[in-house]
């Protein structure tokens, strides 16, 4: 039996999630922007979030069946666009080349590029249909997300280049895996680690200490070493309470780097405290549980691939981000889902979202 | 589940989901422990770590202390100067924006980059000064581009304004950054590194009530170091005014009278010591290196033959020459040798199978010709009757061969000869002969233009000698007082006890040297009306032997000496010239006249030709910065007043009409009326 879609199977507990995330950010924007030259971010960031809920609605219409189908003409067309960047229309911007520059559109392949490889990997597996893997389909997804992660590398932009990475795990895990082939993948990976790490021939030793100045600031008090240093005393300075809106004094005196971005959560713990980062942290995971709840009762099993997909990105970006503020991951550019300021993100989260809307809202359509 | 009506069939094991879900519970437990031992375990620690990061202890500079003359005249102030920083740190495209800095701050491109390119190692946070004193419009490019170019940061500070050309620039000293060796001596306990400290003259002797004492202010930074707030301020005490002993007027007159000869000017009361006016030349100008000076600046000052940072009025240690003499007849009189001597002089005479020459053929000479006509066959007669360690006695009572304890720093002793002397310095016995010499200044004997002011009008005061000073001491917390009297010991106030005859005798022959009448030898400098009495002295600067042997080039004429006193007996008035390589006294003695006449004009209110003579001249610039009060700009009157600052140079000009003080180089500052309609000071009451 058939039913149209309704927005009654839309997934409101979600949308009131997501929005209160969003209200949390644009607060902490504006925040650590309105006494800079920057004060337009937060009205710019509300902007976006306008417009990335528009786009969740507009896709969540779309039928994530068609998206799979034209999922390998957009893989396709990322990869062209990700390659084009080292031609004269790429443009540099945070000391990379990550922008595609063509008269007044500006585009950032890389995001793109992320909700193409979350379809793609999701149609792989579903296409496999749950059987047991052999290594000749785990190196063709390897191969799916290697390609664009490389060029993604080149650019250089190793933060988004990670965040491909646990689209493939995501894919191999629910898509059947054996504990065998698993635990040979990663005694054979963290070989690899430990090979490229100590050869010391694709790591510079400066590369190094920033990957390791998370556990020591001190080595490098004016690099990353002193972004860390900063955004612990930022976190720590909060306290259970935290000292209020606009009054966090790492974050409005400058100490800590780009506020706004990166170092978001570090801002808004320094403001709102334990209690208030607890809070977040909540927020998070419940979005998250909501997200897997979906999964489980998607259609079918391109569905919860989908869905499964975005849940890995978001919560390894939560982890990463999270985990570089407080001290426990490496500083590596990578910005909160939905707390971070910047329209590519904005758009490309809700885009994602939008996707994953589609997948509940069809959940006994079929 | 697996076959819930999908038409495909297959489903993600829900035991995978729930690894996942647990996964995802189990880093968020994580973060949240983290965020835990942070912010609640670690809150006090960051709390202070936060703390420290934006709160910066900011000296406030306490105003030096302003340095006036005896009447209260401004000689030394200070102005506000800014100076301009670039911090690298704080901009990205700090290449790209030279062009724009060199072009608002009026800098050449290429030095800037020079600049920059000296300070390439080190870091980029350390301020790499690009300019000092910035106008009022550089100040203004600044704050105008501020974002445009973060890098470029101003700092204020007080700076020395001081008279220009030199004006009692040693007298005054200067002031500059603390050495290590001062930081290193414990007098200097206070001092702390990159202090603006006295290095000569009244700014070094005067250090300690000059500086005043800074204080702080508690600063909140951001992480540029930009000032948002401030917490605590701990208040400058201000720097003492001191007041000076000096009359700018008399000052002027010295400085001119001595104009661009080489040598010395000291001008004394005898009755008290206060000095009002001491010059030496060649000068510097002291705004050069109000803080700093360039090495190259330095070096030039340091090594110039002509010793310019060299304070000739108490460090040139010379022969007096004839102006010894005053002291041979003091030890001659005394010793009740000199009353019944009569000297034959033809030209000389031959002490010990050398003849020693005479300037003329003065014929019978007795002690009260003597003096005016300076005749040395009479006094190394005496010389050779009294003996060497007689006339050191003497010398020493007087204070010659050690300082007088003058509050300035650096003062030299000169140098008495005696058998003990010669004994100790050279291991040699004395010979007779040597102390004939020493009978009309030459030889051995050496003193300071200081020395022989107070020497002399001790001597015409009836024996009341003094310790000269350019401060005058009741201005002085009792505790300074004292260490100053240890810290320049001297001989100070002295009284030896002088035979009315030898005072009457030798203030007469004094009368007598400036007295055409008498033939005497500083007729030239003779007064009309003015009781002026002095003594000559022409000091070779090296025997004939050597003359000889030094050849071209070196500047052999001899040094001239005159001290003069007014009047001739219990003076108010001392003046000793220096003249080096003045070939004769009586050069200098007309040097001396001209301050006297001043100094007696302006006694009597007059004005003089020297002061005339200084309008044609170039004028002396001054500095100074004053408030001028303004009511409120509502017209409220007197409940609102506001200070204006204003600053500027203007000119003591003396003798002619006053002219219109000409504003700061850069013309920002207004003159106020009451200082261009000024009138010079003794016209004031004139008849």
């Amino acid at each position: 039996m058939r039913r149209f879609l309704s927005f009654r199977d839309f997934d409101w507990w979600l949308l009131l999630l997501l929005l209160a995330m969003c209200g949390i950010s644009l607060v902490e924007v504006h925040s650590t922007t309105v006494h800079t030259r920057f004060a337009s971010f937060g009205p710019k960031q509300m902007f976006w979030v306008a417009a990335g809920v528009v786009i969740m609605f507009i896709f969540s219409k779309v039928d994530y069946h068609r998206i799979l189908d034209w999922a390998p003409w957009g893989y396709w067309f990322g990869i062209l666009a990700l390659a084009a960047i080292f031609t004269p229309l790429g443009h540099d911007a945070l000391g990379g080349r990550r922008w595609i520059k063509a008269g007044p559109i500006e585009f950032q392949p890389s995001e793109f590029v992320k909700l193409v490889l979350m379809m793609m990997v999701a149609r792989y597996f579903a296409n496999l249909g749950g059987r047991d893997l052999t290594w000749r389909d785990i190196f063709k997804a390897f191969a799916l997300v290697g390609v664009p992660m490389l060029l993604v590398l080149k650019q250089p932009d190793m933060g988004t280049t990670l965040t491909y990475f646990p689209v493939l795990i995501a894919g191999l895990f629910l898509g059947g895996i054996s504990l065998r082939q698993a635990t040979i993948l990663i005694v054979c990976g963290t070989a690899l680690v430990a090979g490229v790490w100590s050869s010391g021939k694709l790591l510079k030793p400066y590369q190094k200490a920033r990957l390791t100045s998370f556990i020591n600031p001190d080595n490098d008090p004016r690099g990353k070493g002193y972004q860390v240093k900063q955004s612990l005393i930022a976190v720590g300075d909060g306290g259970i309470w935290g000292k209020g809106t606009e009054k966090g004094t790492q974050t409005q005196g400058y100490f800590l780097p780009i506020p706004y971005t990166d170092f978001i959560f570090a801002a808004y713990s320094e403001e709102h405290g334990f209690v208030g980062a607890l809070f977040v942290l909540l927020l998070y995971f419940f979005i998250l549980m909501r997200l897997i709840q979906n999964a489980q009762t998607a259609a079918d099993l391109s569905g919860s691939l989908i869905i499964m997909g975005i849940v890995a990105v978001l919560t390894f970006q939560i982890a990463v981000n999270v985990g570089m503020v407080i001290g426990f991951m490496p500083v590596t550019g990578i910005p909160l889902p939905l707390m971070s300021y910047g329209g590519s993100s904005v758009l490309f989260t809700f885009l994602a979202l939008g996707v994953a809307m589609n997948v509940r809202m069809r959940r006994f359509v079929n | 589940m697996a076959s819930n009506g999908s038409n495909r069939g297959e489903k993600l094991p829900t035991l995978k989901l729930t690894v996942v879900q647990y996964g995802i519970l189990l880093m968020m437990l994580a973060l949240a422990g983290g965020l835990w031992r942070l912010q609640v375990l670690g809150a006090a620690n960051f709390q202070q770590l936060a703390e420290q990061n934006r709160i910066r202890k900011e000296p406030i500079m306490a105003p030096r202390g302003k340095l006036f003359d005896r009447y209260n005249r401004l000689i030394v102030d200070n102005y506000p100067s800014v100076s301009c920083f670039l911090v690298r740190e704080q901009s990205h495209r700090v290449d790209a924006d030279l062009p724009l800095i060199a072009k608002g701050l009026n800098l050449d491109l290429d030095q800037l980059k020079a600049t920059l390119k000296h300070y390439r190692s080190s870091p980029g946070y350390q301020p790499i000064p690009i300019k000092e004193d910035i106008t009022a419009d550089e100040q203004a490019f600044i704050a105008a581009h501020k974002n445009e170019l973060p890098e470029l940061e101003t700092i204020d500070e007080e700076r020395r304004l001081y008279p220009r050309d030199g004006f009692a620039a040693h007298l005054i000293g200067y002031v500059g950054e603390v050495s290590e060796e001062d930081l290193n001596n414990p007098r200097f306990a206070y001092y702390e590194p990159g202090d603006v400290v006295g290095k000569a003259g009244v700014e070094e002797t005067y250090d300690a009530l000059l500086r005043g004492s800074d204080g702080s202010r508690d600063v909140v930074v951001d992480s540029h170091g930009r000032e948002v707030g401030y917490l605590r301020t701990q208040h400058a005490i201000p720097g003492q005014d001191l007041r000076l002993t000096i009359d700018n007027d008399i000052q002027r007159a010295a400085e001119l009278a001595l104009g661009d000869r080489s040598g010395a000017v000291v001008v004394m009361n005898p009755k008290n010591g206060e000095i009002l006016a001491m010059v030496s030349h060649p000068s510097y100008d002291p705004n050069e290196f109000a803080v700093k000076i360039n090495r190259a600046d330095w070096n030039k000052l340091i090594t110039d033959p002509n010793h310019p940072l060299m304070n000739r009025a108490i460090q040139a240690q010379l022969a007096p020459g004839s102006t010894f003499k005053i002291l041979m007849s003091v030890a001659g009189l005394q010793e009740g040798v000199a009353q019944d001597m009569k000297v034959m002089c033809n030209g000389g005479a031959t002490f010990y199978g050398h003849f020693y020459a005479c300037d003329r053929h003065h014929g019978m000479v007795d002690i009260e010709h003597a003096i005016p006509w300076s005749c040395d066959t009479f006094y190394y007669t005496l010389a050779n009757r009294l003996g060497i360690d007689t006339i050191a006695k003497y010398a020493h009572e007087v204070g010659l061969g050690q300082r007088t304890g003058i509050d300035l720093p650096n003062e030299a002793t000169g140098t008495v000869p005696s058998t003990e002397w010669k004994l100790k310095n050279f291991h040699e016995k004395w010979f007779a002969g040597e102390t004939i010499s020493v009978g009309i200044g030459q030889g051995a004997v050496t003193v300071t233009p200081i020395q022989l002011a107070r020497y002399i009008s001790g001597v015409a005061s009836d024996g009341h000698f003094v310790r000269p000073h350019v401060v005058d001491p009741a201005q002085l917390p009792e505790q300074f007082r004292q260490s100053l009297a240890d810290q320049f010991p001297g001989s100070g106030d002295a009284t030896i006890p002088l035979d009315p005859n030898t005072w009457t005798i030798i203030t007469n022959g004094m009368a007598g040297a400036t007295d055409p009448t008498m033939g005497g030898t500083a007729a030239a400098s003779h007064l009309e009306g003015v009781d002026f009495a002095g003594k000559t002295g022409t000091a070779q600067v090296a025997s004939h032997a050597a003359l000889a042997l030094m050849g071209h080039g070196v500047d052999t004429r001899p040094n001239g000496w005159f001290v003069g006193v007014i009047p001739r007996r219990n003076p108010e008035f001392v003046v000793a010239v220096l003249w080096e390589h003045g070939d004769w006294g009586s050069n200098a003695a007309r040097l001396a006249a001209q301050v006297a006449t001043v100094y007696v004009n302006k006694q009597r209110m007059e004005e003089h030709n020297v002061l005339q003579q200084a309008g044609a001249s170039k004028p002396i610039e001054v500095g100074a910065v004053w408030s001028v009060s303004r009511p409120a700009p509502d017209g409220s009157g007197s409940a609102g007043e506001t200070a204006e600052l204003h600053g500027g140079h203007f000119f003591l000009d003396l003798g002619a009409p006053a002219a219109a003080p000409k504003a700061l180089a850069s013309g920002i500052f207004p003159v106020p009326d009451w200082l261009s309609a000024s009138p010079p000071r003794f016209k004031e009451d004139s008849h």
